[in-house]
């Protein structure tokens, strides 16, 4: 018996059992595997706080507008590029635009835009990755060479070269086409998971007892790699939020007159040393929303790693 | 008397955690004097190896360590790392468990034992180097010069043992602290080590603390004996008075729970109700109240301190020691034995039986792929080269060998129910290589398997009932049929059916392996394959579960084919064994007669290889010692694969020698009798 | 293992080529070259602009199939046509090369090392103030998109600059135009301009590399083998130093490998945002430019330099593992 690490120690050890017919065990005191993993979140400073911030950056972003009476495609003509002010708690842009509103609709736009994208790509990369890990044969490599296909391709270079064809339709296009550069390399380490996943006793137990594929892959397989979806989940959030605002910066995403952090900043930019209220505050933002995301991210992978120390 | 070499005086280890302290080790005293080996004897969750690492400091730095721990009369505990880096490796010396993960993957071992060479003596890299081949040779490691080269993963688990012990000997130290060195090996690598470690002992002329859960390699290894239970000492003394006059319960549970290979499977064995306390908190009285036959209100309240009784120097933790002594008991006169039900069907004679499985010349061979970058297919692995079988309606085929003898692999083949790369499999006669695939579906219902480890062979995120569910889910029962099903299922087992719902990890690691149980037998097989399915318990709970399989086996009537490495397990409940070696049956027969007139040199060699709990026994016993190492199963010998280690072909002429170079031999049948051997120059020898 | 190496470089070649022949058809759908033209004052008549397209192979009105069969002939002699100014792509793309080279190399190699020994640094003080700093610092950089981490700096430098009276960073282009002066004036002017660049890619490559080898090292730190050593009688320190850290460098080099393959595409805004003309750049002005060829051309530039990632990465993890070695 090795010796044991102070976290370890906790879930192995357990109130005493008898085997058989014995006295009633205290149910209360054995706690439910999500409870287990929130108590260990929560002691993380970080986290909590990354957790706090995206909270409240939710609200502000789908609140906020009902804080100003401006619109965000409103513009103010007594107020070209002016600070920071009671009425508008941002400035305005050269045209007069309320900064405040804008970023708020910038932030609505990169939020959503950054959840659906990790919520098609680690379903993606949760499917390919499996199927093709637990078939293996020609399953496998010929899953894998699409993968490989899309690894190669730069994303941006294919994005960007698209971005015309999608001017005027509806930005789930896009959302789309990020989420398909985004799952690659997840496939892959659910590929190398479910591999190993499935030499695994209770695996093999299922299949000699007749329990068919895809019930094995669904019932046994992704649960059981759940932590590692979910922490890339997380991840790529903030990736596609990056990936989004780095697209839009260079015209190749949302498409005025929709606006995201990523068009903000751009247009902000030329005049950041001068004026500096309209670069700053959506970078400012953007920034502090994927730092949220990434410490959320961090503290979930701990929390979920039974051999992490928390 | 000479003067201890190490004194331990009320040791205590305790690692705080969230869920509060976690008091490992509770007060250990012990001496060890100079060339002596004292054996430290435990199940998991006794502090035996936390109580050892604490006296090198190497511990967690979160633990918290209290107590004395006296070197040759100077105090260690409590020193900094400064002054502990003096004394670990030079007088100090620990090998560990697991080389694979002991030894550093990215430098050659020479480097690695030149390194403790140098950090305690001040000799220049070429001098460390001719001492570590010197050491090399020393721990019979061939080809010395060349293999100092050679990284930590080129070699076998054998090899790598010695590796570690050649580096803890290399400055002469005072102790060698061993933490379970032979467990994660094979049973003739098991009695190889172990005669190395006893070299060591010679050449050096330190004492050994040997830390193990197998009582039966301290019999014949160790002087004295400490058993640890819930972090304290419950019973010490010699060997000899440990073993054949145990004092306190928990020592006569194990050693009645214990399987020996030199008895016939009739008893069952001596279980021990319970499982270990928790360590987080920890009930008043003594710890193992709950699990003693014969506890009454004071066990309850007072925990017993170690009091002498019969010899001096024999001490036993447990009120009633001296009533145990006094009336001269034995662990049958204090554990009740459970009765064992008996199959009806035992009363046939074997031939007149139904066939449930059979197996003429299986193969299986696995392509062998080299390199990193380009994988590229080398060779083949002959993992399974031709072996025939048969079990019978009602009885036990032990399948036993060691790591790459092909029993795994063999189990699996069987288990996949389609036609093998070569030979037959027939199952409830009907050949699988003409089955289709609703036709296995619905064998599937018949055969079903048992695996080792009890932690990965349930699925942690699904409760037991559904666990139990799934293979009656999977063949389309009603739902109603199912629930009912699953609280008979437990029931069956020896298990709670109101415990239904809660999920693996809540459960012990015995009780666990009875769901596996019970969760084989959901659609009422006829053959249960078994892989290692006690070898992952602690032996107080192995005992347990070896009896409700031989139970279940004679109450409803199930064929075994079991495969285990443990020869003592497998002699209490095969009725029939076959040995494997590189993927050929060598031996195979009854039971009774493979043991007691083994006539392959391979089975010869690995049953005088079992330990047994008798230090008379073992100290009187001659071993026979394999040479080297398992030639690789990719590349097997010609003629007969055992010929490159074994001690026949090592004594035998030129002329006869050919014939194993040249000739592989069949299975020749012995007398007549239920009982073959593949061995040209068969003959008895009686090694248990 | 010829016919192995032979099969998977096939591989390689037939993934390249899909890849690089899916960019050109994309790009000819998409992309309107002509809008570049017609978008002079005074525009230019029809037939001309006609003309001007098919010599660069970019006339939206041959079909498609057409052009792309012009493209793969002349990519098979090597030649990837010429640019939407008439310019022969190879030479654009060799000279891009250099730009990009240029600024990375010095920035991945010192930002690598930095980012290691940060990292390796982190996970020995693991959860003290010094871990916790470097944790801090890494994850705000790596959540700064590189646009932003850019514009930061330069609004810095443009402080500096004030502060000081005289322009110590340059931040637009790779070097001044025109200027006069001997070896020495010439490198310092590079050297000022080479500054910002650099410091937002070490930026980014010290908080990866920190994180990556953090966990790499942390991995490591509990193996038994630190363990072994330890027991041999070496200082914790030195255990972690000559022990763990060489073990877990094979994730880090390798990593570092693939790195740096990604990063001469990768390195966009920082070469957009600086002026640098490197691939970077033009991976962004052949789309915004409409140049079909570059586009294609640089495309198939990343996929190989992709795919050589790999490949290096691979290469790199089987000389330094011994387990791999040796199989």
């Amino acid at each position: 018996m090795s010796v044991p690490s102070s976290g370890a120690l906790e879930t192995s050890l357990q109130p005493d059992q008898t085997e058989g017919g014995g006295p009633p065990i205290d149910e209360t005191r054995i706690a439910s595997r999500w409870s287990v993993v929130f108590a260990r979140f929560r002691r993380k400073r970080l986290a909590m706080f990354g957790l706090v911030v995206v909270v409240l950056l939710f609200l502000l972003a789908f609140i906020g507008p009902y804080l100003t009476s401006w619109e965000y495609t409103d513009h103010d003509f007594n107020a070209f590029l002016q600070g920071p002010s009671t009425s508008h708690y941002f400035g305005t842009t050269q045209t007069g635009g309320d900064v405040f509103a804008l970023t708020m609709r910038g932030m609505q736009k990169s939020l959503i835009i950054g959840i659906l994208v990790a919520l098609f790509s680690t379903g993606m990369a949760a499917l390919v990755g499996a199927f093709a890990g637990y078939f293996g044969g020609w399953v496998d490599r010929s899953l894998m060479w699409f993968v490989d296909l899309l690894l190669v391709l730069p994303s941006f270079l294919i994005i960007a070269i698209l971005s015309p064809t999608f001017k005027g339709k509806t930005w789930l296009v896009f959302v789309v086409l990020l989420a398909a550069f985004l799952w690659m390399v997840t496939a892959r380490i659910v590929r190398g998971m479910t591999i190993s996943l499935a030499n695994r006793e209770y695996v093999l137990a299922a299949r000699f007892m007749g329990v068919p594929a895809p019930r094995i892959i669904f019932r046994h397989i992704l649960p059981n790699i759940s932590s590692l979806l979910i922490v890339d989940a997380t991840i790529n959030v903030s990736a596609a939020i990056i990936g989004e605002t780095s697209l839009s910066f260079f015209g190749f995403g949302v498409q005025p007159p929709d606006v995201s952090l990523g068009t903000l900043i751009a247009d902000g930019t030329g005049s950041a040393t001068t004026y500096a209220w309209l670069f700053a505050f959506p970078a400012g933002l953007l920034v502090l929303i994927v730092l949220a995301v990434n410490l959320v991210g961090d503290g979930l992978r701990d929390a979920l790693d039974p051999t992490s120390g928390l | 008397m000479t003067e201890p070499i190490l004194a331990v005086r009320g040791l205590k280890v305790t690692f705080p955690g969230s869920a509060g302290d976690v008091r490992a080790v509770r007060g250990v005293d012990y001496e060890l004097r100079p060339g002596e080996v004292l054996g430290i004897v435990g199940e998991s969750g006794s502090g035996k190896s936390a109580s050892a690492l604490a006296v090198t400091g190497l511990l967690p730095q979160y633990a918290q360590v209290e107590g004395s721990v006296l070197l040759d009369g100077k105090e260690i505990v409590g020193q900094d790392d400064e002054a502990m880096t003096k004394i670990r490796g030079k007088r100090i010396a620990v090998v560990f468990q697991d080389p694979l993960s002991a030894l550093t993957p990215v430098y050659t071992i020479g480097d690695q034992i030149s390194e403790a060479i140098r950090i305690h003596n001040d000799v220049s890299k070429e001098a460390a180097r001719k001492r570590t081949v010197e050491l090399l040779k020393l721990v019979g490691i061939p080809n010395a010069a060349d293999r100092a080269n050679a990284f930590p993963h080129e070699f076998s688990g054998g090899m790598r043992q010695r590796v570690m012990i050649a580096m803890s000997i290399a400055n002469d130290p005072d102790v060698i602290i061993a933490d379970e060195p032979t467990t994660a090996l094979d049973v003739t690598i098991q009695a190889q080590v172990l005669e190395l470690l006893r070299k060591a002992r010679e050449v050096t002329g330190a004492a050994i603390v040997m830390i193990t859960h197998d009582l039966s390699v301290i019999a014949g290894f160790a002087d004295r004996v400490a058993v640890m239970y819930a972090g304290r000492i419950v019973e010490t003394g010699t060997v000899d008075e440990v073993f054949y006059s145990p004092r306190m319960p928990y020592t006569m549970g194990l050693l009645g729970a214990i399987p020996r290979a030199d008895e016939t499977g009739d008893r069952p064995l001596v279980p021990i109700e319970g499982t270990p306390p928790s360590l987080l908190n920890l009930p008043p009285g003594c710890p193992f109240a709950a699990r003693c036959p014969l506890v009454f209100d004071t066990c309850r309240e007072v925990e017993p301190a170690l009091i002498a009784v019969g010899s001096p120097g024999h001490q036993s933790a447990c009120h009633l020691a001296e009533k145990i002594e006094a009336g001269g008991w034995g662990p049958t006169d204090v554990f009740p034995l459970p009765e064992l039900a008996e199959a009806a069907v035992a009363r046939i004679p074997r031939e007149e039986r139904e066939v449930v499985l059979e197996a003429k010349d299986l193969v299986r061979h696995y392509p062998l792929l080299k390199g990193a970058v380009f994988k590229r297919q080398v060779g083949a692995v002959q993992a399974v080269d031709g072996i025939s079988f048969d079990v019978r309606d009602g009885e036990t085929l032990g399948l036993v060998g060691e790591s790459g003898c092909g029993k795994s692999t063999t189990l699996l083949e069987v288990l996949e129910l389609a036609a093998p790369q070569a030979g037959r499999i027939v199952v409830l006669g009907r050949d699988t290589a003409e089955l289709s695939a609703s036709d296995r579906r619905a064998l599937r219902r018949d055969v079903n398997i048992v695996f080792q480890d009890p932690m990965a062979s349930l699925d942690p995120r699904m409760p037991v009932s559904d666990i139990l569910a799934e293979p009656m889910r999977a063949h389309g029962l009603g739902a109603k049929e199912i629930a009912t099903r699953v609280r008979e299922l437990l029931r069956l087992v020896g298990l709670n059916p109101e415990h239904a719902a809660r999920y693996p990890q809540q459960f012990s690691g015995g009780q666990r392996q009875r769901i596996g149980i019970a969760r084989a037998l959901a659609l009422e097989p006829e053959l249960l394959v078994l892989d290692e399915p006690v070898s992952a318990l602690d032996v107080s709970i192995q005992a347990g579960v070896i009896n409700l399989l031989e139970d279940l086996r004679a109450r409803l009537g199930l064929s075994y084919l079991f495969v285990a490495h443990d020869l003592a397990v497998v002699r209490h409940i095969a009725d029939r064994i076959a040995v494997m070696y590189l993927g050929k049956i060598v031996e195979i027969g009854d039971v009774t007669l493979v043991y007691e007139r083994a006539s392959h040199p391979y089975t010869q060699a690995l049953l005088s290889a079992i330990p047994l709990p008798d230090p008379h026994k073992e100290r009187a016993r001659r071993r026979i010692l394999l040479e080297g190492d398992l030639p690789s199963p990719a590349d097997p010998p010609s003629g007969c694969r055992f010929r490159t280690r074994c001690p026949k072909f090592a004594a035998l002429d030129e002329e006869r020698r050919r014939r194993c170079l040249e000739e592989e031999p069949p299975l020749y049948g012995l007398n007549g009798a239920d009982h073959a051997a593949a061995c040209h120059y068969a003959a008895v020898v009686k090694v248990v | 293992m010829a016919k192995f190496l032979l099969r998977r470089t096939a591989n390689y070649v037939i993934l390249v080529a899909v890849a690089t022949s899916a960019a050109f058809m994309l790009a000819s759908v998409s992309l309107k070259p002509r809008a570049n033209f017609e978008g002079r004052n005074p525009p230019p008549p029809e037939a001309v602009v006609d003309a001007r397209l098919t010599e660069l192979n970019m006339n939206d009105k041959t079909p498609v199939l057409t052009r792309y069969k012009n493209w793969v002939s002349g990519v098979v002699h090597g030649d990837f046509g010429k640019t939407i100014d008439g310019n022969s792509v190879n030479a654009e793309l060799a000279r891009r090369v250099g730009v990009s080279l240029r600024l990375l190399l010095i920035a991945t190699i010192i930002g690598g090392l930095l980012g290691v020994l940060a990292g390796a640094w982190g996970a020995i003080r693991q959860y003290q103030f010094s871990d916790h700093a470097v944790t801090m610092l890494s994850f705000v950089i790596l959540s700064t998109p590189v646009f932003v981490l850019a514009v930061a700096l330069e609004i810095a430098a443009v402080g500096v600059n004030n502060a000081v009276g005289t322009k110590v960073f340059e931040y637009t282009g790779e070097f001044t135009p025109g200027l006069q002066g001997g070896f020495w004036t010439h490198a310092g002017d590079r050297i000022q301009h080479l500054i910002l660049p650099s410091l937002t890619l070490i930026l980014g490559e010290i908080a990866i590399f920190s994180r990556y080898q953090r966990s790499a090292m942390l991995d490591v730190l509990g193996q038994d083998f630190v363990r072994t050593a330890q027991a041999k009688g070496l200082r914790r320190r030195t255990a972690l130093m000559k022990h763990a850290l060489r073990t877990a460098l094979i994730p880090a080099v390798t990593y570092f490998a693939f790195n740096f393959g990604i990063l001469i595409v990768g390195a966009t805004f920082t070469e957009k945002i600086f002026g640098w003309h490197g691939m970077g750049e033009w991976l962004v002005d052949s789309v915004t430019r409409n140049d079909i060829n570059a586009v294609a051309a640089v495309t198939c530039f990343a996929a190989v330099m992709i795919l050589l990632a790999g490949l290096a990465a691979d290469i790199a993890y089987a000389i330094l593992d011994p387990r791999i070695r040796v199989s």
